[in-house]
């Protein structure tokens, strides 16, 4: 089984300095591009191979670069997302520590095919290994001719630079980002007019995951075709990774739309001594809950959507029999509550009140109507009602735990007194 | 707002250096706070008015941005800040044990600091090595799987505390 993203990662968790990343064909990808093809065919290239975005929302990648205005000369900006704040993913950090090379190369051809002079890596504030990793692989990269002036011979020409932020959630929210990249609160923007067309300091900009651009230089590399074929049902591999109660929790680089079954019975080793799978939040925080009769869905953008979730970052959680449902949903409801922005009303306001009567019940407080009320809060907080995607990805373990665990919560409330 | 400090050379070209990466001197707001916290571990009204000044902001609009970032601290904090993850998986694998057991042995509760000005407390979310949790964060260091055995290890290596 092949494994380009991961394939120059050691399991001792030292990095991939530039010689070992050139021996498996490092910045071969690269040199092809900027030698071979104009940006227009590179966007081609990556729209044909079926990449979609790996940040939680799944937005197909060539496509999203194509809204870029390309007839007319200016300033523009590719963003590499790493903040990496939904509870329960840890993939990107793997990425950047592991093989920062690779990341460095995506960024470069993912500029190149917009004609972006300038990129931003914004990196979460506490990933100081990642950070330092970073840092001494784009100054490797500079030295040779990867970054800069005339980047290999050629007149294509990208300063990147490693932005090193202060924490919140909301950062990671791409419009958010690019106001905490200008140095500003980190609340959204109003989407349209989109970053792709007004985006940092109001050009045309790219952003996009860690993730995702590390797929970049294996595309070009080896090929449409090649690529397509590592996939089972969608194209490319995926970082799949697995956190809670099961033998061995971690992240593996595995075909996109491999089994959930084969991921944690498999790869995680299966559910450790004396504990049963109850349920699993299949790609972080805001997806909703799967069950133990969705073992066998392939972990695909469509397959998982058909289950009644999303794939979200990829990295499950899961949810042993052991552990209460809705205290598991009370800490994720905080988690939302304190990270939301506060720039709309539903979400600053719905938050707190959701994750209160979620503590009222859990300490034996709530009353009967709270379930109605809660229910009523997830389609009130739901998509469309507000500014960002933040507060519906609050709401989806949620109504999915209200369904999926219904005797749970009921069994919090105080018995009714009869009279 | 009380008066401005100064800051060293050094300090005045690490700020603009950073600056030089962005179009706007203002983008470097943030990274700037950050460096007046490695020369003094937090943000005081008089380094804020200063680095309000060096990147052409107003003190206000600056303490707005400050006042956004949990990892910018506008209190001082001890020379070592432990920021303990209460995300989701460490939750389920003990973090509330590990909290607890760290609180009872520096003395403190949550947004506390010892008296002897050596540790602060703080609540972190999921700091991406779920895989491995209970995870913390002292200062700029990761450590993995702290669970009440791996505390206590730890917590004598690192003797000080
Ligand atoms: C509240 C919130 C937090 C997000 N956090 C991240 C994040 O940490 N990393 C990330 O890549 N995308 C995050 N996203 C998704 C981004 O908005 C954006 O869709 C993504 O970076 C696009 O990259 P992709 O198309 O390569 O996936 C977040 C979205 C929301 C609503
Ligand atoms: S939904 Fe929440 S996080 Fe998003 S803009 Fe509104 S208040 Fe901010
Ligand atoms: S939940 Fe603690 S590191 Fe992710």
């Amino acid at each position: 089984m092949e494994r380009p993203l991961t394939q120059n990662i050691k399991s001792d968790g030292s990095t991939t300095l530039l010689p070992d990343y050139l021996k498996t064909g490092g910045y071969q990808g690269l040199r092809k591009a900027i030698r071979e093809y104009t940006p227009a065919e590179i966007q081609q290239w990556v729209k044909d191979s079926g990449l979609r975005g790996r940040g939680g929302a799944g937005f197909p990648t060539g496509m999203k670069w194509s809204f870029v205005p390309m007839n007319m000369p200016q300033t523009k900006y590719l963003v590499v997302n790493g903040d990496e704040m939904e509870p329960g993913t840890f993939k990107d950090r793997w990425l950047m520590e592991g093989d920062p090379h690779q990341l460095i190369e995506g960024a470069v051809i993912a500029a190149y095919a917009i004609q972006a002079g300038t990129a931003y890596v914004f990196l979460r504030g506490e990933y100081h290994l990642a950070a330092e990793r970073m840092r001494a692989a784009i100054a490797e990269a500079y030295e040779n001719h990867y970054l800069g002036e005339n980047i290999l011979g050629s007149d294509f020409s990208l300063e990147l630079h490693l932005h090193s932020s202060a924490g919140r959630y909301i950062c990671g929210e791409e419009t958010a980002l690019l106001n905490s990249l200008e140095g500003k609160r980190a609340t959204p923007r109003s989407k349209p007019p989109f970053p792709q067309v007004a985006g940092l300091w109001g050009k045309p900009t790219i952003v996009n995951n860690v993730e995702t651009l590390c797929n970049i230089p294996h595309i070009i590399h080896h090929g449409v075709e090649w690529y397509r074929c590592l996939g089972l049902t969608d194209a490319g591999t995926k970082i799949y990774g697995v956190s809670g109660r099961v033998r061995r929790p971690g992240a593996w680089e595995l075909p996109l739309g491999t089994t959930a079954r084969e991921i944690i019975a498999e790869q995680a080793g299966g559910m450790k001594e004396g504990y049963r799978l109850r349920g699993f939040l299949p790609g972080g925080a805001s997806t909703d809950f799967l069950l133990p009769e969705h073992l066998d869905v392939p972990m695909d953008y469509a397959s998982v959507g058909k289950a009644g979730s999303r794939l979200g970052t990829g990295t499950m959680i899961i949810l042993d029999d052991k552990t209460c449902p809705v205290r598991m949903v009370l800490n994720l409801e905080r988690f939302f509550a304190q990270e939301s922005c506060g720039w709309c009303t539903p979400c600053r306001d719905g938050l707190p009140w959701v994750a209160k009567l979620l503590e009222d019940l859990v300490k034996g407080r709530g009353r009967q109507e709270d379930l109605a009320i809660l229910e009523r809060m997830c389609s009130f907080l739901g998509p469309g009602n507000t500014f960002c995607a933040l507060a519906p990805g609050a709401m989806e373990p949620l109504q999915s735990a209200l369904k999926h665990f219904r005797a749970d919560f009921e069994n919090y409330l105080p018995e009714p007194i009869h009279g | 707002m009380k008066r401005s400090i100064s800051f060293s050379q050094a300090e005045i070209d690490e700020i603009r250096e950073m600056a030089a990466h962005y179009p706007d001197k203002s983008a470097a707001s943030i990274e700037t706070l950050k460096l007046v916290q490695k020369y003094h571990r937090w943000v005081s009204d008089e380094a804020l008015v200063a680095a309000a000044d060096l990147l052409d902001m107003s003190p206000a609009e600056l303490d707005g941005v400050a006042t956004f970032y949990n990892l910018i601290y506008r209190r001082p904090v001890g020379r070592q800040v432990v920021h303990c993850c209460n995300s989701v998986s460490c939750w389920m694998l003990g973090a509330e044990e590990t909290l607890e057991t760290i609180s009872a042995k520096l003395g403190i509760g949550l947004g506390e600091t010892t008296a002897d000005g050596e540790y602060t407390l703080l609540p972190i979310v999921c700091l991406g090595a779920c895989d491995k949790a209970p995870v913390l964060m002292i200062n700029d260091q990761t450590y993995f799987n702290v669970d009440r055995d791996r505390l206590n290890e730890l917590l004598e290596s690192r003797e000080e505390i």
